[in-house]
């Protein structure tokens, strides 16, 4: 169990779809949304597995648009030794 | 744990800085443009420079500059963004002024202003955006443009018989004894988005300290420009472009002084 989870927050009109932030996440928790669009017509981002998120922040690092907020906590339910 | 309980404001690490306006940006999507801005807002945010900011938009793609980031700007004529920052610099010494100039402006119908208030070792930091190619008009040849690059105006490629070599306008401005800091970043990965932090804050500072020109030249894609995805250019300015133009310290006074 990780040590720390994660959440993100994505301002769905802002994005651009441009899919650097699914290219960067590392535990695989972004998609572009596959169907649906954003009121400017792009394929916004969205978390289709948050619970893989570390809240490392890569995403809203590289996002162009600034659209990612990230939060992070210590997991309460995290054991040292547990493996 | 529910998602709310994540997302609480005292959980927040990363989030649209305060300096950046709701305005949506008119870059196309997965433009290195947005990111520079994003940082550029940080490091203002960070040195606490709000009040003492002035920015010098340029000409090009970033010629709307001054919609996104809260601070005070000039906009200058196309390639005169270092004579206008000249002027701003020495009317108001205590403001933080830097110019924010693509390749086009830069290193083409700016070069004599660029290399001259270089050499006058002006007070001012200069961040320059290299994709290559000219963006904003539809992706014609810049004098950045590597050997056999395929742009709207060399369709073929450029060459070097016809088209001159690819101008490295950072490795000239380094020999320059008024710069005090030249370096080349890219914004790329993670890692490369905090060193070109990391580089501009030490840019606007040297600004304030009187050191001279600053100079942080950020590797970029222009996916439009390009005709890949934002993803794909990336992959190809690593393979093609920092071959040409390889990211790191050229020049640093102030390693030198610590000595």
């Amino acid at each position: 169990m990780a040590k720390f989870i994660g959440a993100v927050e994505i301002n769905k009109d802002r994005c651009k779809g441009c899919d650097l932030c699914v290219v960067a996440c590392p535990c695989d928790v972004l998609s572009l949304e596959p169907k649906y669009v954003n009121d400017r017509g792009y394929h916004y981002a969205f978390d289709k597995n948050p619970d893989a998120c570390i809240g490392c922040a890569a995403c809203a690092t590289v996002c162009p648009d600034a659209c990612i907020a990230v939060y992070r906590m210590v997991n309460p339910d995290y054991k040292p030794n547990d493996k | 744990m529910k998602l709310a309980d994540i997302r609480r404001p005292e959980n927040i690490v990363s989030c649209k800085p305060r300096l950046m306006n709701d305005k949506n940006m008119h870059y196309c999507p997965g433009c290195s443009h947005g990111v520079v801005h994003k940082i550029i807002s940080e490091v203002i945010e960070d040195l606490g420079m709000e009040d003492i900011a002035i920015g010098i938009a340029p000409v090009g793609c970033a010629v709307f500059a001054y919609n996104y980031i809260d601070i005070d700007w000039i906009e200058a004529a196309h390639g005169r963004a270092p004579a206008v920052a000249t002027a701003a610099k020495r009317l108001n010494p205590d403001k933080m002024v830097f110019t924010y100039q693509g390749d086009g402006d830069m290193a083409a119908i700016g070069t004599s202003e660029t290399l001259h208030a270089a050499n006058r070792g002006e007070n001012i930091a200069m961040i320059f955006i290299n994709n290559g190619i000219y963006g904003m008009t539809g992706g014609q040849m810049a004098p950045t443009t590597l050997e056999g690059m395929k742009t709207s105006t060399t369709p073929y490629g450029r060459r070097v018989d016809l088209n001159g070599h690819p101008l490295n306008i950072t490795a000239l401005m380094a020999q320059l004894p008024g710069t005090c800091y030249v370096t080349r970043q890219s914004v790329h990965t993670p890692a490369a988005v905090r060193k070109a932090k990391s580089a501009i804050a030490k840019a606007f500072k040297n600004s304030m300290e009187g050191r001279g020109t600053s100079l942080v030249e950020i590797v970029s894609t222009c996916s439009s420009g390009w005709k890949m995805s934002p993803d794909a250019s990336n992959k190809w300015m690593e393979q093609n472009m920092f071959p040409a133009y390889p990211p790191g310290d050229i020049k640093d006074v102030t390693l030198n002084e610590e000595k």
